[in-house]
Protein backbone atom coordinates (compact mmCIF):
# COMPACT_ATOMS: atom_id res chain seq x y z
CA UNK A 1 0.00 0.00 0.00
CA UNK A 2 2.87 2.64 0.77
CA UNK A 3 4.61 1.57 -1.65
CA UNK A 4 1.36 2.15 -4.15
CA UNK A 5 1.08 5.46 -2.32
CA UNK A 6 4.84 6.62 -3.13
CA UNK A 7 4.64 5.24 -6.65
CA UNK A 8 1.23 7.44 -7.08
CA UNK A 9 2.60 10.22 -5.47
CA UNK A 10 5.95 10.61 -7.24
CA UNK A 11 3.92 10.66 -10.68
CA UNK A 12 0.51 12.98 -9.86
CA UNK A 13 2.21 14.96 -7.27
CA UNK A 14 2.46 17.59 -9.62
CA UNK A 15 -1.46 17.21 -10.78
CA UNK A 16 -2.38 17.74 -7.26
CA UNK A 17 -0.42 20.62 -6.15
CA UNK A 18 -2.04 22.24 -9.96
CA UNK A 19 -5.30 21.64 -8.47
CA UNK A 20 -4.46 23.92 -5.90
CA UNK A 21 -3.00 26.86 -7.72
CA UNK A 22 -5.29 26.40 -10.16
CA UNK A 23 -8.26 26.66 -7.71
CA UNK A 24 -6.61 29.64 -6.16
CA UNK A 25 -6.25 31.09 -9.70
CA UNK A 26 -10.13 30.77 -10.18
CA UNK A 27 -10.94 32.25 -7.19
CA UNK A 28 -8.87 35.41 -7.76
CA UNK A 29 -10.71 35.98 -11.17
CA UNK A 30 -14.09 34.95 -9.21
CA UNK A 31 -12.99 38.29 -6.58
CA UNK A 32 -13.51 40.51 -9.41
CA UNK A 33 -16.31 38.88 -11.37
CA UNK A 34 -18.19 39.09 -8.05
CA UNK A 35 -17.50 42.64 -8.05
CA UNK A 36 -18.85 43.21 -11.70
CA UNK A 37 -15.68 43.20 -13.43
CA UNK A 38 -14.23 40.86 -16.17
CA UNK A 39 -10.41 41.34 -15.80
CA UNK A 40 -8.07 39.28 -17.89
CA UNK A 41 -4.90 40.67 -15.83
CA UNK A 42 -4.61 37.65 -13.06
CA UNK A 43 -1.85 35.27 -15.61
CA UNK A 44 0.17 38.53 -15.58
CA UNK A 45 -0.32 38.77 -11.91
CA UNK A 46 0.23 35.21 -11.00
CA UNK A 47 3.94 35.65 -13.58
CA UNK A 48 4.37 39.03 -11.69
CA UNK A 49 4.14 37.06 -8.35
CA UNK A 50 6.05 34.13 -9.33
CA UNK A 51 8.77 35.81 -11.03
CA UNK A 52 9.27 38.03 -7.70
CA UNK A 53 9.11 35.13 -5.69
CA UNK A 54 11.63 33.01 -7.61
CA UNK A 55 14.35 35.47 -7.89
CA UNK A 56 14.15 36.59 -4.32
CA UNK A 57 14.27 32.77 -3.07
CA UNK A 58 17.19 32.34 -5.50
CA UNK A 59 19.16 35.86 -4.82
CA UNK A 60 18.84 35.91 -1.53
CA UNK A 61 18.64 33.52 1.56
CA UNK A 62 15.00 34.74 2.73
CA UNK A 63 12.99 32.32 4.39
CA UNK A 64 10.36 30.75 1.72
CA UNK A 65 7.22 32.76 3.48
CA UNK A 66 9.08 36.18 3.21
CA UNK A 67 9.13 35.24 -0.82
CA UNK A 68 5.67 34.19 -1.16
CA UNK A 69 4.89 37.28 0.89
CA UNK A 70 6.45 39.56 -1.40
CA UNK A 71 5.07 37.25 -4.49
CA UNK A 72 1.73 38.34 -3.00
CA UNK A 73 2.41 42.51 -2.45
CA UNK A 74 4.24 43.14 -6.01
CA UNK A 75 1.60 42.65 -8.02
CA UNK A 76 -1.14 43.86 -5.52
CA UNK A 77 0.93 47.47 -5.29
CA UNK A 78 1.34 46.93 -9.42
CA UNK A 79 -2.59 46.07 -9.42
CA UNK A 80 -3.14 49.34 -7.64
CA UNK A 81 -1.32 51.44 -9.94
CA UNK A 82 -2.70 50.42 -12.76
CA UNK A 83 -6.12 49.85 -11.50
CA UNK A 84 -6.72 53.37 -10.45
CA UNK A 85 -6.92 54.24 -14.15
CA UNK A 86 -8.13 51.07 -16.02
CA UNK A 87 -10.92 50.48 -13.83
CA UNK A 88 -12.68 52.96 -15.11
CA UNK A 89 -13.73 51.11 -17.67
CA UNK A 90 -16.75 48.82 -17.64
CA UNK A 91 -17.43 45.51 -19.31
CA UNK A 92 -15.59 44.43 -22.48
CA UNK A 93 -13.24 47.32 -22.62
CA UNK A 94 -12.07 46.42 -19.14
CA UNK A 95 -11.68 42.70 -20.52
CA UNK A 96 -9.42 44.23 -23.00
CA UNK A 97 -7.34 46.84 -21.73
CA UNK A 98 -6.23 44.03 -18.50
CA UNK A 99 -5.93 41.78 -21.72
CA UNK A 100 -3.55 44.44 -23.53
CA UNK A 101 -1.89 45.01 -19.61
CA UNK A 102 -1.32 41.35 -19.72
CA UNK A 103 0.55 41.19 -22.89
CA UNK A 104 2.71 44.32 -22.14
CA UNK A 105 4.00 42.69 -19.15
CA UNK A 106 5.03 39.54 -21.02
CA UNK A 107 6.89 41.59 -23.33
CA UNK A 108 8.46 43.24 -20.83
CA UNK A 109 9.64 39.82 -18.86
CA UNK A 110 10.59 38.66 -21.52
CA UNK A 111 12.97 41.25 -22.93
CA UNK A 112 14.78 41.90 -19.50
CA UNK A 113 18.18 41.15 -18.28
CA UNK A 114 17.54 40.00 -14.39
CA UNK A 115 14.31 38.05 -15.62
CA UNK A 116 16.15 35.47 -17.59
CA UNK A 117 14.91 36.93 -21.06
CA UNK A 118 12.74 34.31 -23.45
CA UNK A 119 14.76 31.04 -21.52
CA UNK A 120 12.84 32.52 -18.26
CA UNK A 121 14.42 31.37 -14.68
CA UNK A 122 16.08 28.01 -14.25
CA UNK A 123 16.92 25.91 -11.11
CA UNK A 124 14.25 27.64 -8.56
CA UNK A 125 14.32 25.86 -5.23
CA UNK A 126 11.68 23.23 -4.83
CA UNK A 127 10.34 24.20 -1.24
CA UNK A 128 6.56 24.35 -2.04
CA UNK A 129 5.01 21.24 -0.21
CA UNK A 130 1.51 20.19 -0.27
CA UNK A 131 0.72 21.42 3.09
CA UNK A 132 1.55 24.76 2.10
CA UNK A 133 -0.95 24.91 -0.90
CA UNK A 134 -3.45 23.12 1.40
CA UNK A 135 -3.13 25.45 3.93
CA UNK A 136 -3.24 28.79 1.67
CA UNK A 137 -6.00 27.88 -0.38
CA UNK A 138 -7.69 26.91 3.09
CA UNK A 139 -6.72 30.34 4.00
CA UNK A 140 -7.71 31.90 0.56
CA UNK A 141 -11.50 30.28 1.13
CA UNK A 142 -11.77 31.56 4.54
CA UNK A 143 -10.75 35.40 3.45
CA UNK A 144 -12.99 35.02 0.65
CA UNK A 145 -16.02 33.74 2.98
CA UNK A 146 -15.69 35.82 5.68
CA UNK A 147 -15.80 39.01 2.90
CA UNK A 148 -18.63 37.07 0.67
CA UNK A 149 -20.78 37.92 4.11
CA UNK A 150 -19.28 41.41 5.31
CA UNK A 151 -20.11 44.94 4.32
CA UNK A 152 -17.79 44.46 1.32
CA UNK A 153 -19.27 41.54 -0.21
CA UNK A 154 -22.63 42.85 -0.44
CA UNK A 155 -20.84 46.10 -1.67
CA UNK A 156 -19.49 44.28 -4.39
CA UNK A 157 -22.80 42.45 -5.09
CA UNK A 158 -24.82 45.94 -5.18
CA UNK A 159 -21.85 46.97 -7.91
CA UNK A 160 -22.53 43.14 -9.86
CA UNK A 161 -26.23 43.49 -10.09
CA UNK A 162 -26.53 47.59 -10.80
CA UNK A 163 -23.50 50.00 -10.68
CA UNK A 164 -25.36 52.60 -10.90
CA UNK A 165 -27.88 52.21 -8.19
CA UNK A 166 -25.30 50.89 -6.04
CA UNK A 167 -23.77 54.64 -6.25
CA UNK A 168 -26.45 56.02 -5.45
CA UNK A 169 -27.07 54.29 -2.12
CA UNK A 170 -23.83 55.54 -1.30
CA UNK A 171 -21.33 52.34 -2.08
CA UNK A 172 -18.14 53.81 -3.28
CA UNK A 173 -17.78 52.18 -6.26
CA UNK A 174 -14.36 52.72 -7.41
CA UNK A 175 -13.27 51.88 -4.24
CA UNK A 176 -14.62 48.54 -3.77
CA UNK A 177 -13.57 47.85 -7.17
CA UNK A 178 -10.06 48.65 -6.67
CA UNK A 179 -10.14 46.26 -3.21
CA UNK A 180 -11.56 43.41 -5.31
CA UNK A 181 -8.94 43.54 -8.39
CA UNK A 182 -5.64 44.30 -5.91
CA UNK A 183 -7.25 41.12 -3.96
CA UNK A 184 -7.56 39.11 -7.17
CA UNK A 185 -3.77 40.20 -7.86
CA UNK A 186 -2.67 38.89 -4.84
CA UNK A 187 -4.37 36.05 -4.53
CA UNK A 188 -3.06 35.38 -8.26
CA UNK A 189 0.62 36.08 -7.35
CA UNK A 190 0.44 33.95 -4.28
CA UNK A 191 -0.28 31.01 -6.84
CA UNK A 192 2.16 31.99 -9.19
CA UNK A 193 4.83 32.04 -5.99
CA UNK A 194 3.70 28.55 -5.17
CA UNK A 195 3.67 27.29 -8.47
CA UNK A 196 7.20 28.62 -9.44
CA UNK A 197 8.59 26.94 -6.10
CA UNK A 198 7.58 23.43 -7.43
CA UNK A 199 7.68 23.51 -11.46
CA UNK A 200 11.82 24.32 -10.72
CA UNK A 201 11.61 26.46 -14.03
CA UNK A 202 9.24 29.73 -15.13
CA UNK A 203 9.34 31.06 -18.59
CA UNK A 204 7.80 34.19 -19.79
CA UNK A 205 5.22 32.55 -21.79
CA UNK A 206 3.85 30.69 -19.04
CA UNK A 207 1.88 33.78 -18.29
CA UNK A 208 0.40 34.50 -21.73
CA UNK A 209 -3.34 35.03 -23.19
CA UNK A 210 -4.01 31.26 -22.89
CA UNK A 211 -3.44 31.33 -19.28
CA UNK A 212 -5.46 34.12 -18.82
CA UNK A 213 -7.89 32.39 -20.85
CA UNK A 214 -8.02 29.16 -18.61
CA UNK A 215 -7.92 30.70 -15.45
CA UNK A 216 -11.37 32.32 -17.01
CA UNK A 217 -12.14 29.23 -18.51
CA UNK A 218 -12.01 27.59 -15.09
CA UNK A 219 -13.82 30.08 -12.72
CA UNK A 220 -16.91 30.19 -15.13
CA UNK A 221 -17.16 26.27 -15.83
CA UNK A 222 -17.14 25.90 -12.07
CA UNK A 223 -19.42 28.62 -11.61
CA UNK A 224 -19.06 32.02 -10.29
CA UNK A 225 -22.00 32.26 -7.82
CA UNK A 226 -20.23 30.93 -4.98
CA UNK A 227 -16.68 30.17 -3.67
CA UNK A 228 -17.08 26.40 -4.14
CA UNK A 229 -17.79 26.86 -8.10
CA UNK A 230 -14.14 28.02 -9.06
CA UNK A 231 -12.44 25.57 -6.61
CA UNK A 232 -14.49 22.85 -8.23
CA UNK A 233 -14.04 24.51 -11.81
CA UNK A 234 -10.22 24.58 -10.79
CA UNK A 235 -9.97 20.98 -9.68
CA UNK A 236 -11.68 19.11 -12.57
CA UNK A 237 -9.98 21.13 -15.65
CA UNK A 238 -6.63 20.53 -14.00
CA UNK A 239 -7.70 16.93 -13.97
CA UNK A 240 -9.59 16.68 -17.12
CA UNK A 241 -6.53 16.47 -19.71
CA UNK A 242 -4.91 13.79 -17.56
CA UNK A 243 -8.18 12.37 -17.55
CA UNK A 244 -8.40 12.20 -21.44
CA UNK A 245 -4.61 11.70 -22.01
CA UNK A 246 -5.63 8.06 -23.81
CA UNK A 247 -7.43 10.66 -26.42
CA UNK A 248 -3.74 11.91 -27.54
CA UNK A 249 -3.90 14.97 -29.76
CA UNK A 250 -7.61 15.48 -29.66
CA UNK A 251 -7.54 16.18 -25.83
CA UNK A 252 -7.83 19.55 -26.22
CA UNK A 253 -10.53 19.37 -28.62
CA UNK A 254 -12.43 17.53 -26.13
CA UNK A 255 -11.63 20.11 -23.37
CA UNK A 256 -13.20 22.55 -26.13
CA UNK A 257 -16.17 20.79 -26.65
CA UNK A 258 -16.60 20.44 -22.90
CA UNK A 259 -16.46 24.20 -22.14
CA UNK A 260 -18.94 25.10 -25.03
CA UNK A 261 -21.40 22.05 -23.56
CA UNK A 262 -21.37 24.09 -20.14
CA UNK A 263 -21.99 27.57 -21.40
CA UNK A 264 -24.68 26.13 -23.78
CA UNK A 265 -26.53 23.95 -21.04
CA UNK A 266 -25.22 24.66 -17.83
CA UNK A 267 -25.08 28.78 -17.84
CA UNK A 268 -24.25 29.39 -14.33
CA UNK A 269 -21.36 26.62 -14.62
CA UNK A 270 -21.44 22.95 -13.47
CA UNK A 271 -21.38 24.44 -9.76
CA UNK A 272 -25.24 26.27 -9.04
CA UNK A 273 -26.54 25.25 -6.48
CA UNK A 274 -30.29 26.29 -7.47
CA UNK A 275 -30.43 23.79 -9.99
CA UNK A 276 -29.04 21.32 -7.75
CA UNK A 277 -31.32 22.22 -5.00
CA UNK A 278 -34.35 22.43 -7.94
CA UNK A 279 -33.02 18.74 -9.25
CA UNK A 280 -33.61 16.99 -5.41
CA UNK A 281 -36.91 18.76 -4.60
CA UNK A 282 -37.87 16.95 -8.39
CA UNK A 283 -36.45 13.75 -7.02
CA UNK A 284 -38.25 13.75 -3.39
CA UNK A 285 -41.87 15.38 -5.27
CA UNK A 286 -41.27 11.86 -7.74
CA UNK A 287 -40.57 9.64 -4.81
CA UNK A 288 -43.57 10.66 -2.43
CA UNK A 289 -45.59 9.31 -5.35
CA UNK B 1 15.26 53.16 -46.97
CA UNK B 2 11.82 55.04 -45.40
CA UNK B 3 9.73 54.05 -48.28
CA UNK B 4 10.69 50.35 -48.52
CA UNK B 5 9.30 50.13 -44.69
CA UNK B 6 6.41 52.11 -45.73
CA UNK B 7 5.34 49.68 -48.47
CA UNK B 8 6.12 46.45 -46.09
CA UNK B 9 3.94 48.61 -43.70
CA UNK B 10 0.78 49.02 -46.14
CA UNK B 11 1.20 44.97 -47.03
CA UNK B 12 1.26 44.29 -43.58
CA UNK B 13 -1.53 46.73 -42.27
CA UNK B 14 -4.12 45.90 -45.36
CA UNK B 15 -4.51 42.28 -44.32
CA UNK B 16 -4.78 43.36 -40.18
CA UNK B 17 -7.33 45.73 -40.99
CA UNK B 18 -9.03 42.78 -43.62
CA UNK B 19 -9.01 40.57 -40.29
CA UNK B 20 -10.12 42.96 -38.24
CA UNK B 21 -12.91 44.06 -40.22
CA UNK B 22 -14.60 40.69 -39.81
CA UNK B 23 -13.77 40.81 -35.97
CA UNK B 24 -15.90 43.90 -35.91
CA UNK B 25 -18.44 43.15 -38.27
CA UNK B 26 -19.60 40.57 -35.59
CA UNK B 27 -18.95 42.70 -32.85
CA UNK B 28 -20.95 45.31 -34.17
CA UNK B 29 -24.07 43.54 -35.31
CA UNK B 30 -23.59 40.43 -33.18
CA UNK B 31 -22.26 42.39 -29.97
CA UNK B 32 -20.52 39.44 -29.21
CA UNK B 33 -16.31 39.35 -28.94
CA UNK B 34 -15.71 36.51 -31.41
CA UNK B 35 -12.41 34.99 -29.85
CA UNK B 36 -12.89 32.26 -32.81
CA UNK B 37 -11.80 34.46 -35.56
CA UNK B 38 -8.10 34.07 -35.47
CA UNK B 39 -8.75 29.68 -35.31
CA UNK B 40 -11.21 30.48 -38.46
CA UNK B 41 -8.81 32.50 -39.77
CA UNK B 42 -5.84 29.91 -39.86
CA UNK B 43 -8.67 26.96 -41.36
CA UNK B 44 -9.08 29.88 -44.42
CA UNK B 45 -5.23 29.65 -44.89
CA UNK B 46 -5.20 25.81 -44.17
CA UNK B 47 -8.03 24.97 -47.10
CA UNK B 48 -6.24 27.37 -49.59
CA UNK B 49 -3.17 25.17 -49.10
CA UNK B 50 -5.60 22.13 -49.60
CA UNK B 51 -6.73 22.87 -52.43
CA UNK B 52 -3.57 24.04 -53.98
CA UNK B 53 -1.50 20.87 -53.16
CA UNK B 54 -4.58 18.58 -53.80
CA UNK B 55 -6.64 19.74 -56.71
CA UNK B 56 -4.23 21.63 -58.22
CA UNK B 57 -6.50 25.13 -58.14
CA UNK B 58 -5.15 27.97 -59.21
CA UNK B 59 -4.56 30.30 -56.37
CA UNK B 60 -7.42 32.68 -57.34
CA UNK B 61 -10.17 30.46 -56.84
CA UNK B 62 -8.27 28.67 -54.03
CA UNK B 63 -9.00 32.25 -52.48
CA UNK B 64 -12.71 32.33 -53.43
CA UNK B 65 -12.95 28.42 -51.97
CA UNK B 66 -11.36 29.28 -49.07
CA UNK B 67 -13.44 31.92 -48.31
CA UNK B 68 -16.38 30.13 -48.68
CA UNK B 69 -15.28 27.22 -46.36
CA UNK B 70 -14.35 29.91 -43.37
CA UNK B 71 -17.78 31.67 -44.12
CA UNK B 72 -19.35 28.01 -43.78
CA UNK B 73 -17.77 27.28 -40.44
CA UNK B 74 -18.32 30.62 -39.13
CA UNK B 75 -22.09 29.87 -40.27
CA UNK B 76 -22.30 26.73 -38.28
CA UNK B 77 -20.70 28.21 -35.28
CA UNK B 78 -23.37 30.71 -35.15
CA UNK B 79 -25.96 28.10 -35.62
CA UNK B 80 -24.85 25.57 -33.33
CA UNK B 81 -23.27 27.58 -29.95
CA UNK B 82 -24.19 31.20 -30.56
CA UNK B 83 -27.84 31.28 -31.57
CA UNK B 84 -29.03 29.71 -28.81
CA UNK B 85 -27.34 31.59 -26.46
CA UNK B 86 -28.99 34.70 -28.45
CA UNK B 87 -32.24 33.23 -27.96
CA UNK B 88 -31.82 33.27 -24.14
CA UNK B 89 -30.78 36.82 -23.93
CA UNK B 90 -27.19 36.07 -21.76
CA UNK B 91 -24.46 38.84 -20.80
CA UNK B 92 -22.15 39.60 -23.49
CA UNK B 93 -19.42 37.13 -21.18
CA UNK B 94 -20.82 33.59 -22.09
CA UNK B 95 -20.60 33.87 -25.93
CA UNK B 96 -17.42 34.91 -25.86
CA UNK B 97 -16.07 31.99 -23.61
CA UNK B 98 -17.97 29.87 -25.73
CA UNK B 99 -16.46 31.42 -28.77
CA UNK B 100 -12.85 30.39 -26.19
CA UNK B 101 -14.48 27.26 -26.82
CA UNK B 102 -14.44 27.19 -30.41
CA UNK B 103 -11.22 28.33 -30.70
CA UNK B 104 -9.54 26.10 -28.49
CA UNK B 105 -11.21 23.06 -30.79
CA UNK B 106 -10.68 24.18 -34.00
CA UNK B 107 -6.83 24.78 -33.06
CA UNK B 108 -6.93 21.15 -31.70
CA UNK B 109 -8.17 19.44 -34.13
CA UNK B 110 -6.21 21.11 -37.16
CA UNK B 111 -2.88 20.55 -35.18
CA UNK B 112 -4.61 17.00 -34.94
CA UNK B 113 -5.36 16.79 -38.67
CA UNK B 114 -2.39 18.83 -40.08
CA UNK B 115 0.19 18.24 -37.97
CA UNK B 116 2.15 20.87 -35.42
CA UNK B 117 4.49 21.97 -37.96
CA UNK B 118 4.86 24.82 -40.75
CA UNK B 119 3.39 23.93 -43.86
CA UNK B 120 4.12 26.15 -46.88
CA UNK B 121 3.05 26.12 -50.38
CA UNK B 122 4.23 24.23 -53.28
CA UNK B 123 6.96 25.62 -55.21
CA UNK B 124 5.68 27.94 -57.79
CA UNK B 125 2.27 28.64 -56.52
CA UNK B 126 3.36 31.87 -54.85
CA UNK B 127 3.95 34.64 -57.55
CA UNK B 128 7.35 35.83 -57.62
CA UNK B 129 7.97 38.49 -60.06
CA UNK B 130 8.93 41.81 -58.51
CA UNK B 131 9.26 45.57 -59.66
CA UNK B 132 12.14 47.74 -58.62
CA UNK B 133 12.31 50.94 -59.01
CA UNK B 134 15.56 52.60 -58.32
CA UNK B 135 16.30 50.38 -54.56
CA UNK B 136 12.37 50.34 -54.26
CA UNK B 137 11.37 46.68 -54.04
CA UNK B 138 7.62 45.68 -54.82
CA UNK B 139 6.43 42.36 -55.28
CA UNK B 140 3.41 40.90 -56.94
CA UNK B 141 2.50 39.07 -53.74
CA UNK B 142 2.62 42.55 -52.10
CA UNK B 143 0.17 43.90 -54.58
CA UNK B 144 -2.14 41.23 -54.60
CA UNK B 145 -2.36 41.33 -51.06
CA UNK B 146 -3.14 45.54 -50.64
CA UNK B 147 -5.43 44.85 -53.37
CA UNK B 148 -7.35 42.23 -52.75
CA UNK B 149 -7.98 43.52 -49.16
CA UNK B 150 -8.67 46.92 -50.46
CA UNK B 151 -11.53 45.42 -52.81
CA UNK B 152 -13.49 43.56 -49.87
CA UNK B 153 -13.05 46.70 -47.75
CA UNK B 154 -14.69 48.42 -50.21
CA UNK B 155 -17.42 46.24 -51.26
CA UNK B 156 -17.96 46.03 -47.59
CA UNK B 157 -18.28 49.67 -46.79
CA UNK B 158 -20.32 50.43 -49.95
CA UNK B 159 -22.72 47.45 -48.73
CA UNK B 160 -22.91 48.72 -45.40
CA UNK B 161 -23.53 52.40 -46.43
CA UNK B 162 -25.56 52.51 -49.67
CA UNK B 163 -27.48 49.41 -49.75
CA UNK B 164 -30.76 48.29 -47.93
CA UNK B 165 -28.86 45.35 -46.30
CA UNK B 166 -26.54 47.82 -44.96
CA UNK B 167 -29.01 49.78 -43.22
CA UNK B 168 -31.19 46.85 -42.19
CA UNK B 169 -27.29 45.86 -40.59
CA UNK B 170 -27.21 49.53 -38.81
CA UNK B 171 -30.61 49.10 -37.45
CA UNK B 172 -29.95 45.91 -35.78
CA UNK B 173 -26.47 47.05 -34.79
CA UNK B 174 -28.28 49.64 -33.07
CA UNK B 175 -31.21 47.72 -31.85
CA UNK B 176 -32.00 44.27 -32.36
CA UNK B 177 -35.31 43.94 -30.85
CA UNK B 178 -36.32 47.47 -32.56
CA UNK B 179 -35.12 46.11 -35.80
CA UNK B 180 -37.20 43.13 -35.54
CA UNK B 181 -40.28 45.14 -34.97
CA UNK B 182 -39.67 47.02 -38.26
CA UNK B 183 -40.14 44.04 -40.03
CA UNK B 184 -36.57 42.92 -40.65
CA UNK B 185 -35.13 39.52 -40.91
CA UNK B 186 -32.97 39.62 -37.87
CA UNK B 187 -31.90 35.86 -37.72
CA UNK B 188 -31.45 35.95 -41.25
CA UNK B 189 -28.94 38.96 -41.04
CA UNK B 190 -27.27 37.53 -38.21
CA UNK B 191 -26.63 34.34 -40.14
CA UNK B 192 -25.41 36.42 -43.07
CA UNK B 193 -22.76 38.41 -40.79
CA UNK B 194 -21.28 35.48 -39.48
CA UNK B 195 -21.14 33.87 -42.87
CA UNK B 196 -19.36 37.42 -44.18
CA UNK B 197 -17.46 38.23 -41.10
CA UNK B 198 -15.73 34.65 -41.18
CA UNK B 199 -15.02 34.77 -44.88
CA UNK B 200 -13.39 37.83 -44.24
CA UNK B 201 -10.91 36.16 -41.78
CA UNK B 202 -10.36 33.28 -44.20
CA UNK B 203 -9.37 35.83 -46.71
CA UNK B 204 -6.75 37.16 -43.99
CA UNK B 205 -5.51 33.94 -43.65
CA UNK B 206 -5.03 32.82 -47.35
CA UNK B 207 -2.98 36.33 -47.30
CA UNK B 208 -0.79 36.00 -44.57
CA UNK B 209 -0.09 32.23 -45.19
CA UNK B 210 0.68 33.29 -48.43
CA UNK B 211 3.06 36.38 -47.86
CA UNK B 212 5.06 34.71 -44.68
CA UNK B 213 4.62 31.06 -46.33
CA UNK B 214 4.49 29.45 -43.15
CA UNK B 215 0.84 27.70 -42.21
CA UNK B 216 0.46 26.50 -38.66
CA UNK B 217 -2.34 25.50 -36.51
CA UNK B 218 -1.44 28.30 -34.06
CA UNK B 219 -1.34 30.96 -36.89
CA UNK B 220 -4.10 32.20 -35.45
CA UNK B 221 -3.57 33.32 -31.79
CA UNK B 222 -0.93 36.24 -32.53
CA UNK B 223 -3.48 37.36 -35.51
CA UNK B 224 -6.69 37.79 -32.63
CA UNK B 225 -4.36 39.45 -30.51
CA UNK B 226 -3.99 42.27 -33.38
CA UNK B 227 -7.29 42.01 -34.29
CA UNK B 228 -8.40 42.68 -30.78
CA UNK B 229 -6.00 45.59 -30.66
CA UNK B 230 -7.25 47.04 -33.62
CA UNK B 231 -11.08 46.69 -33.33
CA UNK B 232 -9.98 48.92 -29.70
CA UNK B 233 -8.05 51.85 -31.76
CA UNK B 234 -10.75 51.99 -33.98
CA UNK B 235 -13.47 52.01 -32.18
CA UNK B 236 -15.48 48.54 -31.46
CA UNK B 237 -17.88 47.94 -34.18
CA UNK B 238 -16.30 50.39 -36.50
CA UNK B 239 -15.65 49.03 -39.53
CA UNK B 240 -13.93 52.35 -41.08
CA UNK B 241 -11.78 52.65 -37.16
CA UNK B 242 -10.96 48.93 -38.19
CA UNK B 243 -9.68 49.67 -41.47
CA UNK B 244 -7.72 52.63 -40.66
CA UNK B 245 -6.93 51.18 -36.91
CA UNK B 246 -5.28 48.18 -38.91
CA UNK B 247 -2.96 49.89 -41.57
CA UNK B 248 -1.95 52.12 -38.67
CA UNK B 249 -1.20 48.84 -36.93
CA UNK B 250 1.05 47.94 -39.69
CA UNK B 251 3.23 50.82 -40.19
CA UNK B 252 3.30 51.44 -35.89
CA UNK B 253 4.95 47.78 -36.20
CA UNK B 254 7.05 47.97 -39.31
CA UNK B 255 8.25 51.13 -37.75
CA UNK B 256 9.11 49.77 -34.43
CA UNK B 257 11.22 47.14 -35.89
CA UNK B 258 13.25 49.28 -37.99
CA UNK B 259 13.86 52.09 -36.05
CA UNK B 260 13.64 50.77 -32.22
CA UNK B 261 14.36 47.30 -31.72
CA UNK B 262 12.23 44.11 -33.54
CA UNK B 263 12.07 42.86 -29.66
CA UNK B 264 9.08 45.21 -29.38
CA UNK B 265 7.30 44.18 -32.17
CA UNK B 266 4.77 42.29 -29.91
CA UNK B 267 4.61 44.51 -27.28
CA UNK B 268 3.25 47.20 -30.12
CA UNK B 269 -0.44 46.26 -30.44
CA UNK B 270 -0.91 45.97 -27.06
CA UNK B 271 0.53 49.32 -25.41
CA UNK B 272 -1.13 51.32 -28.31
CA UNK B 273 -3.91 49.19 -27.29
CA UNK B 274 -3.71 50.30 -23.58
CA UNK B 275 -2.88 53.62 -24.07
CA UNK B 276 -5.80 54.42 -26.10
CA UNK B 277 -8.23 52.79 -23.81
CA UNK B 278 -7.19 55.05 -21.12
CA UNK B 279 -7.14 58.31 -22.68
CA UNK B 280 -9.93 57.39 -25.39
CA UNK B 281 -11.76 54.21 -24.10
CA UNK B 282 -14.09 54.69 -27.75
CA UNK B 283 -11.73 54.04 -29.72
CA UNK B 284 -9.84 57.01 -32.60
CA UNK B 285 -12.98 57.77 -34.13
CA UNK B 286 -15.87 56.40 -31.37
CA UNK B 287 -18.25 57.97 -29.60
CA UNK B 288 -19.01 55.69 -26.22
CA UNK B 289 -22.56 54.70 -25.55
CA UNK B 290 -22.99 54.88 -21.78
CA UNK B 291 -25.72 55.12 -19.27
CA UNK B 292 -25.10 57.63 -16.86
CA UNK B 293 -27.78 57.61 -14.29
Amino acid sequence: MLEWWEGFWATYSAVVYGIGVNAMLALSIYVTLSCGLLSLANAAFMGIGAYAAAMISMQSGLPFPLALTAGAILPALVALIIGIPTLRLSGVYLAMATLGFGEVVRVIVLNMEVTGGPMGLNGIPLKTEFWHIALLLALTLYILGRIRRSKIGRAFEAIKADEVAARLMGVNVPAYKLFAFVLGAAIAGVAGGLNAHYTFTIGPNNYAFENAVDILTMAVFGGVSNLIGPTIGGTILTLLPEMLRYLKEFRLAINGLILIIVVLYLPNGIWDPRRIHAFWQRRKARKGH
Amino acid sequence: MLEQQLINALSLGSVYALFALGFTLIFGVLGVINLAHGAIFMLGSYSALLLVEKLALPLWLALLVAMLVAGTIGLVVDYLILRPLRARNVSHLIPMIATIGVAIMLTNLAQGLFGAENKRFPVGTIPEQSFNWGHLHLTELQIGIVGISVVLMVILLIVMRRTQLGRALRAIAESPRAAYLLGINVEGLFYLTSFAAAALGGAAGVLVGLSFNAISPFMGQPMLHKGIAVIILGGMGDIRGAMIGGLFLGFAEVLTVAYISSDFRDAVAFGLLFLILLVKPSGMFGKVLERKA
